[in-house]
């Protein structure tokens, strides 16, 4: 195969940009399964959700996508601390996390997803903004402003979570329930309510990253199933519960997969996150960064 | 409950597979059979779940990728060289064996979630291996024309009926083998991996090695469930063979029913196929799914032991 150069640096760049927007994807889960050991499956649901209340909005009242995820924040939040409290009253507190935690929050996935079958069908839907369709040219290398604007975006979100984390009280807090609940509760702390916040955060998480989901790509519901393999693989490959390599892999991912889809066809990019999971997997299971 | 010993057991479900076969045979229409090759299937695939679920408490989301390699090993083979169907099951349950077997060896060694992660994703990356390999009918699917009628001499019954047969074969051999496990040592050393995995291995018990038996039995019947699909529905398409109908199912069904003994995926099998059956002509798909879904949710947290568990808890409290 021929390989030019222009397109190798192009797909580089286009790589970069999307592992930019896979962060955003993944900062929810590596609080809620890096940290707090909950393994949130549905958590592309939730992005899914977020990306077609985005839609939604932004077709009937012509509000610019993410500033409608800003302010979805807190009805996300409040959600998430709903679906933890159930969780915990349900699972944790009886001590049967494991099975039947991950059979509940597959079955709100595939409740999420059937749901908006229902709602809006399967048809693609997509998001209009001024930014959709423009593009820089720097030289030869084209910056798409429908991936460089959520690009930014996500490193900003990721960039305020990583200072909430650890530079405040909460987020301190929640790294130290990560580590040791018990020391925490010592400390006159709720691990509980610690928990919530951080559980609650994570799914605000996923609002924010659902409208730049849907500025990137036309969205249907199912699309969702393909990030699950993405998000894990980039909180393993990262190492469970840091953030700097979260970030780190997320670019991995975004290059590779840019990458492949450039030289092989789009159609192969799924397996790519597979493949970067097994290998993780069965040769550094702590990931990248892990403690 | 009264002790009855494996030849016994046998003995009884192969008697209750016949008299169903034969008053299928009486009633003789085909959308019986169609329906009830469905809910044989599913309670396969429940069953199959179960022994790695809900013997050993290792969440396997990837049913649907282990049923469709079945199918497509079936397709496989068809192109290459045509084999009856009960072979190409076995060709499905060796396949579909072999890969569980591979991906247990990988993840079980780590935390149980990122064994279900990866089943999670096998089910993606087997799909984009299908959809892109031509020989198999890649992304436009294969077409698999199902004879009229099974001639063996003078022997002819329609096709329908030979698949709802075999099915009814598998799903009794399904049930056999996960009352034998139960019952059996292997069993016993499941359920400590499922109470409590470091106090096993710390007593000695093999656990990766168990865990391993585990996966590839599971894998391997889901496997066997999945072989004769190309031959049920004559056109097989990517989406259809890994639709997340079966991975959701095939956990729902167990969990509905009860994960502790054979009787729970039976008995959700038999219930909530029979009910999307059901909403299937009468409503519609996509809100059966729904139904499905929600009773997922409702069940683990409301009766996290399921429709058996709820019936015994009942036997118990009568009792005392």
């Amino acid at each position: 195969m021929d390989i030019s150069f222009d397109l190798l640096i192009n797909a580089i760049v286009a790589g970069l940009l999307l592992g930019g927007f896979y962060a955003a994807v993944t900062a929810g889960i590596s609080i809620s399964f890096g940290m707090l050991d909950i393994v949130n499956i549905a958590h592309p649901g939730f992005v899914i959700l977020g990306s077609y209340l985005a839609y939604y909005i932004n077709i009937h009242l012509g509000m610019d996508p993410i500033v409608v995820s800003i302010m979805m924040l807190p009805v996300f939040y409040a959600l998430g601390c709903l679906i933890y409290q159930v969780y915990h009253l349900s699972f944790e507190k009886r001590g049967q996390d494991a099975l039947r935690g991950l059979a509940f929050f597959f079955g709100l996935l595939f409740v999420t997803e059937v749901a908006l079958i229902l709602v809006f069908g399967v048809d693609y839907r997509y998001v209009e903004a001024s930014y959709i369709g423009p593009s820089i040219h720097v030289g030869f290398v084209d910056l798409p402003l429908r991936m460089l604007v959520p690009c930014v975006a996500a490193l900003i979100l990721f960039g305020a979570i990583e200072l909430f984390i650890t530079r405040t009280f909460t987020g301190r807090a929640i790294m130290a329930v990560s580590q040791d609940q018990l020391a925490l509760q010592l400390q006159a702390a709720d691990p509980i309510k610690i928990k919530r916040i951080a559980f609650g955060l994570s799914i605000a998480v996923a609002a924010v990253a659902g409208a730049l989901l849907i500025i990137i790509q036309p969205v249907e519901p199912s699309v969702g199933r393909e990030y699950i393999g993405r998000v894990f693989a980039i909180c393993v490959l990262g190492g469970l519960g840091s953030m700097p390599g979260t970030l780190i892999a997320a670019i991995l991912l975004g290059i590779v997969e840019s990458l492949t889809a450039t030289f092989y066809g789009p159609s192969w990019a799924p397996a790519v996150a597979f493949g970067f999971l097994l290998l993780t997997l069965a040769f550094r299971p702590a990931g990248l960064l892990g403690r | 409950m009264t002790r009855v010993n494996t030849a016994t057991f046998s003995l009884i479900m192969v008697a209750i597979g016949v008299v169903i076969t034969l008053i299928a045979h009486a009633i003789g229409v085909d959308y019986l059979y169609f329906a009830s090759y469905t809910i044989l299937q599913f309670i396969v695939l429940a069953t199959a779940w179960n022994i790695l679920g809900g013997y050993c408490g290792y969440v396997n989301f990837g049913s649907a990728a282990f049923f469709a390699l079945g199918a497509y090993s079936s397709v496989f083979v068809h192109k290459v060289f045509p084999l009856p169907v009960p072979l190409l099951i076995v060709v499905g349950a060796l396949v579909s064996g072999l890969v569980g077997l591979g991906m247990g060896y990988l993840t079980l060694r780590l935390r149980g979630s990122f064994f279900a992660i990866a089943t999670l994703a096998l089910a993606v990356v087997l799909q984009t291996l299908v959809v892109n390999w031509d020989f198999v009918g890649g992304s436009r699917g294969a077409y698999i024309i199902r004879p009229e009628f099974l001639e063996i001499g003078s022997f002819k019954i329609p096709y329908i009926e030979y698949l709802f047969i075999l099915m009814l074969a598998l799903a009794i051999i399904a049930l056999i083998t996960a009352r034998t496990i139960e019952r059996s040592q292997l069993g016993f050393g499941f359920a400590t991996i499922r109470d409590d995995e470091l106090a096993a291995e710390a007593c000695g018990v093999p656990t990766l090695r168990l865990k391993l038996i585990a996966t590839a039995l599971s894998g391997a019947f889901m496997g066997m469930a999945g072989a004769p699909f190309p031959y049920y529905i004559g056109y097989l398409q990517p989406q259809s063979a890994f639709s997340l109908e079966y991975a959701v199912n095939s956990i729902a069904m167990p969990m509905i029913g009860g994960t502790t003994s054979w009787v729970g995926p039976l008995v959700g099998a038999v219930l909530l196929g029979t009910a999307q059956q059901y909403a299937t002509v009468t409503i519609s798909s996509a809100v059966n799914l729904l139904i499905v879904g929600l009773m997922l949710v409702a069940f683990v947290i409301i009766a996290p032991n399921g429709l058996v568990g709820l019936v015994q808890e009942r036997l118990r409290r009568k009792r005392s």
